[in-house]
């Protein structure tokens, strides 16, 4: 059946416009703008009142015309194309490939909207990847299946940092490589560009897919890039058994287009003029990493943002923080210490370590281990400061002992560069050494059995 | 399913999880109603004139206008009897088990299931005669549910009568196990299964004021800042502080009989993980597995908004009817905060003005009814149970002057309030000691010093001293360095740390350490109280440097008496309280 095309534009402002009289249209659907110069642009129902159709735009509103521009509602909501062509290919932000070559035959079509995977269908994700960084590996370990963001701020090394762990990532003790599926959000050509060098200087370009809407692309395609890269990254995972790893930059920018959309709407905002569905929104990105039973792929997500003024509790990087299984908080002090990467461990997390690491997966002392070096720095960066304040004298001789733990922790167990890849041995063994420079009597979270083991 | 002789309305408009519709007058507020050709689950919120609008618990993703919506003439109720234990259900009560034979491993829209499984059959016991005159909510018989749960089945709470047939045997959840003859006459078959609305409150006789403790295992809660059962809890923090953590410990440990934890608008990964765990933890009081006396309820974050608000009241009608069996229930919503965020996300659908940060002005009722829930109470049955509510809060950034916080705040009688900084330095759990409190330490004294040690309350007292005065004297050093302090404060200092390093810190992953008996907790007190009092003699009598008795050994061994097996702990204890003594005695032989 064709379908019926519409010359009833009644408004366009902004990303939103109003079409008239229309018949069964549904909730979510996609449309087709048809401009009077025989261009094609795609907008999807926010709305349906009576015969009034609310939509969306999710291209640039540049020379429509209410009076000529004919809108054609096509009958599903916004799909992508799939098979296993995508392998490789560059895609814009709305599934359109802008690297030259034509089409992909699809195998199958998907809608980009998550369907909520069932809790009981998941696997829980408990298998250690090596990155080759210590300060993740130790201390803050990534799993496969785990969403575990990276929140930067700007003029931090957030892209080496990403750029590093899709290179180093490997499943231990099994020669897996990830696939990577690479969405970039509202970046600047030279940080896309950037990642693209890094892919395809190690070969990893052979093993993506990706999709980019750059920083001079219209805001409100970014709403539907980080959906059509996961929904590729699940037809990977899920239907060709791939292990993916996708890395998202910068949620930050997908967040202010949700604001631009959501303020067109004249919605109520809620903190900073964000919408208050922000959450809801964020999950229904997030929730789509992780595992399912009998299926062997898994799709392991690293979303990046920027904190505005290196702001913790910002609306975007604390929703995110509550949806997410941990966060890497990148630090300006270290890094003008010229550590790197400059991973502030303390306020990093990774909510799935516990049971990712041990016997089996990679040491037996490396719980206790990890708990030790972290109270220890925790102390010795205290210790530092009061020494600050009051001076070397002042402060007890146990402190100056952790005082320069701290010291040497950051030297050499953070400072290792983008270059470096360590193994988790490696990493284990250095945190010992450390450990080494304090009375055996104070290593209170580990266990005798490994004292004796390790440390003498 | 057939609705052909029900009333149908028409869907004039979609915007996201509201739909309203025309033709409906004939409807009720609250009602339940099926949407469009997928027949979507809804809810009636608001009625003007003949439209009425839905709030729909699913995806409205393809439902346009002129499809039919069919009204189902009852509130959002759910099916409670035998078969709830040991299961998992979304927000509105549907079995995961069941949704993922029916769609996948992922959730699709307009399934019908039944909350209980009707087929299966469960052995009735009954415990009435036939003549017997029975009242509202009466025990009619029971049927064991699971290990740990002999589940009564009792009469819906408002139908009272004359038994006029009672049946044993084999029974599905719908079969006739009884017959009652009612006041006017008519008879109502009574079922092992009841429904009822979520929204409303299960009748009780008579509230109590709380007066025994939940014994969680966790020593800073049962130690510094006990609940009661029957009380009510909140657990405020910003991410990555360990609230969940603090869930999770309360819902494995805690000395309740029946567990019901809702995961509201949170990770899906998180509810796997209390899916794979609480199958193979033991509960210390049965000897059985959490499981058997468990209901989860999961609403991940990624689920429908408008299922997450109902998930609370799922959760919560589920708690009523065990605790109505005469079972202590202990209920942990996490997190209250994503339903209100949903209550928000509703409201502002409904264009309602907007009340603080854009909740609705009724933010702070519909909390506090929610909360009201909760109680020492005593059943229809004469019997007396509790219901104790732990509800996590997740305030944006931390910060708890928030709406959502400062509601919870005026109704709750503990908060644990957590704390980042703690969590950055992995002191877990991270339950901030000076600004946590429990307004039930009052009535719970009498209980604590009966049943542990008439010392019990001194001894917390002390601790709680020695801390504030820590967080006073830490304040000095800042300004003037250690040097300044008096040995006595260098003491307290140390002390202090003992209380922090060596109590408070608790590890949720370590087999021993994991849970404390109260017995325990207090020989760990009793151990620094001793240490604090040996040494204030050494220090002020013979004037022994502080740093001196930080060096004993047996403060090593102190600090490693939590990882003492229970059945080692008293002989340890003694042993160590020996040791202190002697160690101490020696640093001031000579002098």
């Amino acid at each position: 059946m064709a379908n019926k095309e519409y010359k009833t534009i009644k408004e366009v402002a902004g990303p939103l416009m109003l079409v008239e009289e229309v018949e069964n249209v549904c909730f979510d659907e996609i449309g087709e703008i048809l401009l009077q110069n025989g261009e094609k642009r795609l907008c999807k129902v926010l709305e349906i009142d009576g015969t009034n159709a609310l939509v969306q735009l999710f291209e640039a509103g540049f020379g429509i015309n209410p009076k000529q521009s004919r809108v054609k509602f096509l009958g599903h909501s916004m799909r992508l194309n799939v098979s296993e062509e995508i392998i490789g290919r560059t895609f814009n932000g709305l599934g359109r490939p802008i690297d030259g070559i034509p089409e992909i035959s699809a195998k199958t079509s998907l809608e980009i909207d998550a369907t909520t995977i069932n809790p009981i269908a998941r696997t829980y994700p408990q298998e250690f990847i090596q990155t080759g960084i210590s300060a993740i590996d130790g201390l803050n370990t990534l799993v496969k299946g785990q969403k575990l963001p990276i929140f930067s701020a700007s003029g931090l090394p957030h892209k080496e940092l990403a750029a590093q762990i899709a290179r180093q990532a490997t499943v231990l003790n099994k020669e897996e490589n990830f696939a990577i599926v690479f969405a970039a959000i509202g970046i600047t050509f030279e940080e896309a560009d950037f990642f693209i060098n890094d892919f395809k200087k190690t070969g990893a370009i052979e093993r993506t897919v990706m999709f980019i809407n750059l920083a001079n692309d219209p805001a409100i395609e970014r709403i539907a890039t980080p959906k059509m890269a996961l929904t590729a990254a699940e037809y990977l995972a899920f239907d060709l058994d791939m292990n993916v790893l996708v890395i998202l930059t910068d949620i930050t920018n997908y967040a202010d287009a949700l604001r631009e959309v959501s303020a067109a709407k004249r919605e109520i905002p809620s903190r900073r003029g964000y919408p208050g569905y922000m959450y809801t929104d964020f999950a229904s990105i997030y929730e789509r990493a992780g595992r399912i039973k009998d299926k062997k792929g898994s799709i392991t997500m690293i979303p990046i943002l920027t904190m505005p003024e290196d702001d913790k509790t910002h609306p975007i990087p604390d929703l995110t923080g509550y949806i997410t299984e941990g966060q890497i908080i990148l630090n300006r002090e270290l890094y003008k210490k010229n550590i790197t990467p400059p991973i502030d461990v303390l306020s990093s997390l990774s909510r799935l370590k516990d049971k990712g690491i041990g016997e089996k997966r990679t040491r037996e002392d490396h719980s206790n281990l990890l708990n030790q070096l972290f109270s220890s720095y925790a102390i010795g960066k205290n210790a530092k400061e009061l020494m600050g304040i009051l001076g070397e004298d002042s402060i007890s001789e146990l402190d100056f002992k952790y005082v320069q733990f701290a010291e040497k922790f950051e030297e050499r167990y953070l400072n290792q560069g983008f270059n470096e890849n360590r193994t988790i041995e490696e990493t284990l063994n250095i945190g010992w050494e450390l450990l080494k420079m304090l009375p055996k009597s104070e290593l209170k979270r580990i266990d005798y059995k490994f004292i004796e083991k390790y440390y003498n | 399913m057939s609705y052909e002789n029900v009333e149908k309305g028409l869907i004039v408009k979609v915007a996201g999880p509201l739909v309203v519709a025309k033709n409906m007058k004939n409807t009720h507020l609250y009602d339940m109603v099926k949407v469009g050709k997928l027949g979507l689950i809804g809810e009636i919120i608001e009625i003007h004139g003949d439209k009425a609008s839905i709030q729909v618990y699913e995806n409205t993703s393809g439902v346009g206008p002129n499809e039919e919506v069919v009204c189902l003439n009852s509130p959002l109720s759910i099916e409670l009897g035998p078969g709830l234990i040991g299961n998992i259900f979304d927000g509105i009560g549907r079995p995961l088990l069941k949704l993922k034979e029916k769609s996948g491993d992922r959730l699709q829209r307009g399934i019908d299931v039944n909350s209980l499984d009707h087929e299966k059959k469960y052995d009735f016991k009954p415990l009435v005669k036939v003549k017997d005159k029975l009242k509202k909510g009466a025990i009619v018989g029971f049927v064991d549910e699971t290990k740990s749960i002999c589940h009564k089945i009792m009469l819906p709470p408002n139908i009272e009568g004359e038994v006029l047939e009672i049946k044993e045997g084999s029974f599905s959840v719908e079969e006739t196990i009884g017959v009652l003859k009612l006041e006017d006459g008519s008879t109502f078959n009574i079922k092992l299964m009841q429904k009822y609305p979520v929204r409303k409150q299960r009748p009780i006789l008579k509230k109590l004021a709380p007066n025994v403790p939940l014994i969680t295992g966790q020593r800073v809660i049962d130690s510094l800042f006990p609940i009661a059962k029957g009380g009510v809890a909140a657990v405020p923090g910003p991410f990555g502080s360990g609230k969940t953590i603090v869930q999770h410990q309360v819902a494995k440990w805690a000395d309740a009989d029946v567990i019901v934890y809702i995961g509201c608008g949170e990770r899906g990964n998180e509810m796997t993980d209390v899916l794979n765990e609480f199958p193979s933890i033991k509960d210390p009081k049965t000897n059985n597995t959490l499981m058997d006396k468990t209901v989860l309820i999961a609403n991940t974050s990624d689920m429908p908004v408008a299922a997450r608000e109902a998930s609370i009241y799922t959760g919560i009608t589920i708690a009523e009817y065990y605790k109505d069996m005469g079972f202590d229930v202990a209920l942990i919503a996490d997190s209250t905060s994503r339903w209100a965020e949903a209550l928000r996300e509703m409201s502002g659908r409904l264009q309602e003005m907007p009340g603080e940060d854009g909740y609705p002005a009724y933010l702070g009722s519909r909390l506090a009814e929610f909360y009201e829930r909760a109680g020492r109470v005593i059943t229809l049955n004469n019997e007396e149970t509790s219901l104790t509510i732990i509800g996590a809060v997740s305030p944006p950034g931390g910060d708890i002057s928030e709406p959502v916080s400062q509601a919870t705040l005026r109704i709750v009688k503990v908060f644990w309030g957590l704390d980042s900084t703690l969590a950055y330095k992995r002191h877990f759990p991270a339950i901030n000691w000076l600004k946590s409190y429990s307004l039930y330490w009052g009535n719970l004294k009498e209980w604590f010093e009966e049943n542990i040690s008439e010392n019990w309350g001194n001894l917390r007292q002390e601790i709680i001293d020695i801390l504030q005065e820590e967080a006073n004297l830490e304040e000095i050093v800042k300004l003037v360095g250690l040097s300044a302090l008096t040995e006595i404060d260098k003491l307290k200092l140390e002390v202090a740390k003992c209380i922090r390093e060596d109590f408070l810190h608790q590890n949720a992953f370590h087999d021993v350490d994991t849970f404390s008996s109260l017995k325990k907790q207090f020989y760990m007190l009793s151990i620094i109280d001793s240490f604090y009092k040996k040494a204030k003699e050494a220090v002020l009598n013979f004037k022994i440097k502080v740093k001196d008795i930080s060096n004993i050994t047996v403060k090593e061994e102190i600090g490693r008496f939590k990882y003492v097996e229970n059945t080692k702990v008293e002989k340890t204890y003694e042993e160590i309280l020996k040791k202190i003594d002697s160690e101490i005695k020696n640093l001031y032989k000579g002098v």
